[in-house]
């Protein structure tokens, strides 16, 4: 059983690789990602926003929700990292007590 | 780091990269870039003082409470520019329908909520960055 789990993985790679072949080349009109929110975004976001930055007018507009979210990732991962990292002085009036 | 060429070019530099930053930031909303790119040049350059003049010297410039306070206002001047929408009488980070100034197109005072909302990740960027890197380069004396 044990000598089939590589050929097996082989067949897997080969499966992904022949996926990964047939996808849409990067930024052609065809591509999937390429849909009706693209156009909408392209063509309204200057008039809907005021910013000329499309990106910046997605990030912080559209998906302002998002960004959002994101900051709270930020947040978290400091607290954590805080938490255990900084050498706190109510800790050391514990463990001398 | 006790070099004085270091030093000397480090403290040329970091104010040049720190308005590069700013710049970035407050542009975020008519050219490439925003409130991560720039937050990051800003917490480069803090790390950059940090490496040369050393941990000590930095925290007196960037302090602990300094940024616990960046790192919670950040989020709550976030919080706050979207609760305007809901009192206007939209959905939470509603923008041009809120009453934001809409501007002239290209000016830096347009796009309505979009370059505070920058200038809040800006700063909550630049806070994680130097937070994280002074919390793990701290020496424990113990």
């Amino acid at each position: 059983m044990k000598r089939f789990i590589p050929v097996l993985f082989f067949a897997l790679f080969l499966a992904l690789t022949y996926a990964v072949l047939q996808m849409p080349p990067a930024g052609t009109i065809d591509a999937p990602s390429y849909n009706h929110t693209t156009e909408h975004y392209l063509a309204n976001a200057l008039e809907e926003t005021g910013a000329t930055n499309v990106v910046a007018a997605i990030l912080t507009d559209y998906r302002a929700w998002d960004t959002l979210g994101e900051t709270i990732v930020l947040f978290t991962a400091i607290v954590a990292v805080i938490s255990v990292l900084r050498k706190r002085p109510t800790a050391e009036v514990i463990r001398d007590e | 780091m006790n070099d004085i060429i270091v030093k000397t070019v480090a403290r040329i530099i970091v104010p040049f990269i720190q308005m590069y930053g700013i710049f970035v930031i407050l542009n975020g909303h008519i050219s490439p870039g925003g409130g991560f790119a720039g937050g990051a040049l800003i917490g480069v350059s803090l790390i950059l003082y940090t490496l040369v003049f050393g941990v000590g010297a930095a925290e007196k410039k960037f302090s602990h409470r300094l940024g616990d306070l960046s790192e919670s206002g950040g989020i709550l001047i976030y919080l706050l520019i979207g609760s305007v929408g809901i009192v206007s009488g939209g959905y939470f980070l509603t923008n041009l329908e809120a009453g934001f100034l809409k501007g002239e197109t290209g000016a830096l005072l347009s796009g309505g909520m979009i370059p505070l909302l920058m200038v809040a990740i800006g700063i909550k960027v630049t806070s994680t960055i130097i937070t994280l890197f002074h919390a793990m380069i701290e020496e424990d004396p113990s």
